[in-house]
């Protein structure tokens, strides 16, 4: 996206005596060099943990091992069974539907947080603002044992208010209600930053204007404010897309108190995990992952291309 | 959500994974050639070949220390490389990897069947396993062998039974049911009463619910190691639909709760007295005095009687549970691991400490017949003589089963089935046909021929 502003390299000039010329491209060389060193631990880095497992992982998918045979190559055999495998869709249905209800919930509670803070100067606000962030800054991992204990009926709250009766948010029929707060406790304030942040980078003088021009507070926030920072609620929609897509950590946690209504196949990375270190289907399980990197891809690329107007990526 | 690049991490992970293994067998061998410096015990006879253990038992450094105490011809090294499923998660890479595993391995019994058929475990047949056989019960020896194979060493066992509170029982003038009948009938006078509930029908532990459907004549798994890609399902058998039948019944009447187990909300429950019984094995009273019940208030409030049968003329003993030692194939020195296997956590001071601290009921007939096991009263069961009364006849009484060649899979999918029983959109026989489909198409697709 962000493109490394290189200072134009100074040209030789032909009429340049040769020695003057040798040394100069000798010291572009150098500097060359230099340049490669600090990009190498970087990039070996990137190579290592990112595109040499990516190549592997794609071998992988190209075979497949049955406990009772051995491994043979399967070509695009595990992309076929991915595509009309009933756990791996109705994993991918699932995270399509979450995204469709969480994605909307969490960034509309970031922007209302974010135009109320950044109408607000005063103490209160700068707490709030930190108390809005905090649940970002708590490990997913911890923060969904925490919602585990906050939803267990034997001790949560909700058992205190409601004694028996109380809802038990993992339930089949609960579930993605439960998920849907977990993860919007959990993002929202990091998206409320982001938007906060690009509203603080607008012109107060705008503001002004608009006000000399009998603008309402609410107009200014509707009319002036979230168009101007359009690019940033695209930015937080392509996280949250690829993010909701990708889920995996709450599921992950919560299986174990959620009496089974938390499937192995509930989410496709759920699913491609279970598969590789608890089924031993290595294989397959790189196919699936594989798969879900191509509707991610294809969510995201269209969704780039709807939004191409208002975005910057695509430009 | 936290990770952004969760696409890639499996794929990572499965790198990462053989990478460590392949660093774990740095001189061309596996952890056999153990650092000293990495064992969790320190090596007594550092002259002496070591061989390299995983274990998970809450006394295995005591168990470590008086192996390594008694031998000077070999030393064990100690890992502990999780407990339960996530030292199979391990063992599982290192088999895929084909590097990585330790000589010897800590497994319960119903995971031996799933590395034995990938070829990651030893007959120990060929390394006198015959010599200890004598050590232990019939049931016990044939859940370790399969046709003339043996793939372990027993060391624990879960016979199982039924516990219960007696405070429960004595409130609402409750005696201990001898048979099913009887137990669903006391669940409905609890209910009429306006009392807790019966017991617990948990989806996340399936392991019970398979022990229960072979209590009453049912045999999921046919197969021979002789050719193991010759498998018999048979899940969905009137014998097996009868017991889940059962349960969905007394769930549906809301005679038992279906919360999972091994969590806090069922601990919490179970000492509170929200389940009057809790249908279990022998290693539970361990199990539960860890996780603090049977103390302060909840004392003295458990008891114990053996398991209620479908049919009190032939009753039937089942076991749940329980664990053995195998070798694995990546060992390079299989006849040290297989001594290893066979005379660690054997000898008299190391069991007594776990029958003792009640972290395992035995397997080994030294213990069984020792007078002492025979008579000990439960402090937990309020000086009841739960060995002699209950545990000892029914781990005497077991004849063995046949796991599951593919146990995560098939336990991964019947907690599924269980949950929509659980959930009331299906009957017990419903799941298991359902169950059996599932089976049936997914060895298929592992390369079983099904019968």
């Amino acid at each position: 996206m962000a493109t490394l502003d290189t200072a134009p390299r100074p040209q030789a000039p032909a009429a340049d005596p040769a020695p003057a010329r040798s040394r100069r491209q000798r010291r572009g060389r150098a500097q060359g060099l230099i340049g490669w060193a600090f990009l190498a631990p970087f990039a070996v880095v990137f190579l290592l943990f990112l595109v040499t497992p990516l190549l592997y992982a794609f071998y992988l998918s190209l075979f497949t091992k049955g406990l009772a045979t051995g491994e043979r190559f399967a070509g695009l055999d595990n992309y076929t069974r991915a595509f009309t495998d009933p756990a791996f869709l109705s994993g991918v249905w699932f995270v399509i539907r979450f995204s469709l209800v969480v994605i909307p919930v969490q960034i509309l509670v970031a922007l209302a947080a974010a135009l109320v803070l950044d109408s607000v100067t005063s103490r209160f606000a700068r707490f709030s603002r930190l108390m809005i962030f905090v649940p970002y800054a708590i490990p997913a991992v911890i923060g969904a044992v925490m919602w585990g204990f906050l939803y267990s009926p034997n001790f949560g709250p909700l058992e205190q208010l409601f004694g028996d009766g109380a809802p038990f948010l993992l339930s089949p029929d609960n579930l993605f209600y439960g998920f849907t707060n977990v993860v919007t406790w959990q993002w929202a304030g990091y998206y409320m930053i982001i938007i906060y942040a690009a509203l603080q980078g607008i012109d107060p003088a705008v503001y002004e204007a608009a006000r000399i021009d009998g603008a309402s507070s609410r107009q200014i926030a509707l009319r002036l404010k979230v168009p101007m920072i359009s690019s940033a609620l695209i930015l937080i929609l392509v996280f949250s897309l690829i993010g909701t897509l990708q889920f995996f950590t709450e599921p992950q946690v919560l299986t174990p108190i959620s009496n089974g209504a938390i499937s192995t196949d509930i989410t496709p990375n759920v699913y491609a995990f279970n598969l590789a270190f608890r089924f031993a289907q290595f294989n397959y399980a790189s196919a699936i992952s594989f798969a879900l990197g191509i509707v991610v891809f294809i969510g995201v690329y269209l969704f780039l291309f709807l939004t191409r107007k208002r975005g910057g990526f695509l430009k | 959500m936290k990770n952004r690049l969760l696409t890639t991490a499996i794929g990572a992970g499965t790198v990462m994974a053989s990478l460590s293994a392949c660093g774990g067998g740095g001189g061309g061998g596996d952890t056999a050639s153990a650092d000293a410096g990495n064992c969790s015990v320190p090596i007594a006879e550092t002259e002496a070949p070591v061989v390299s253990v995983w274990s998970w038992y809450p006394n295995a450094k005591t168990v470590v220390e008086d192996f390594n105490e008694l031998h000077d011809d070999v030393q064990v090294c100690l890992t502990n490389a999780g407990q339960g499923a996530d030292e199979y998660a391990r063992f599982q890479t290192a088999v895929s990897a084909g590097t990585g595993a330790p000589d010897v391995i800590m497994l319960e019994t119903d995971t031996v069947p799933v590395f034995a058929l990938q070829e990651a475990l030893v007959d120990l047949t060929q390394y006198g396993a015959d010599e200890v056989q004598g050590n232990f019960g019939e049931g016990a020896w044939r859940d370790v062998s399969s046709g003339d194979a043996v793939y372990g060493i027993p060391v624990d066992g879960g016979p199982m039974a039924m516990m219960y509170r007696t405070d429960v029982f004595e409130q609402y003038g409750i005696t201990p049911p001898t048979t099913w009948e009887e137990y669903r009938a006391a669940g409905e006078a609890l209910k009429a009463a306006g009392g807790p509930l019966m017991g617990d029908f948990p989806a996340n532990v399936p392991a019970p619910t398979v022990a229960l459907m072979q209590q009453n004549g049912a045999e999921p798994w046919v197969y021979d190691s002789g050719d193991p890609t010759q498998l018999e399902i048979d899940l969905n058998s009137p014998e097996g639909k009868e017991v889940l039948d059962y349960w969905a019944g007394l769930v549906r009447d809301g005679l038992v709760g279906t919360q999972d187990q091994f969590t806090t909300d069922y601990i919490a429950g179970a000492i509170r007295g929200d389940y009057a019984t809790y249908i279990s094995a022998a290693w539970a009273p361990g199990y539960l005095t860890g996780a603090g019940a049977g103390e302060g208030e909840d004392a003295g409030n458990w008891a114990v009687a053996p398991l209620p049968q479908w049919d009190p003329a032939n009753p039937v003993s089942v076991n749940w549970g329980g664990s053995v030692f195998s070798v694995t194939s990546q060992s390079e020195q299989p006849e040290l691991a297989a001594q290893v296997a066979k005379e660690l956590y054997a000898d008299e001071a190391s069991l007594t400490d776990g029958w003792t601290s009640q972290t395992i009921f035995p397997l080994n007939q030294s213990v069984l017949s020792s007078q002492e096991f025979i008579d000990n009263e439960s402090e937990f069961f309020s000086g009841q003589t739960a060995n002699r009364d209950v545990y000892i006849p029914a781990a005497e009484a077991y004849e063995g089963s046949t796991y599951s060649p593919f146990g995560t899979t098939f336990y991964a999918q019947f907690t599924e089935e269980i949950a929509a029983i659980n959930a009331g959109e299906k009957t017990g026989s419903e799941a298991l046909d359902d169950l059996q489909a599932e089976m049936e198409t997914y060895a298929t697709q592992q390369g079983f021929t099904l019968d």
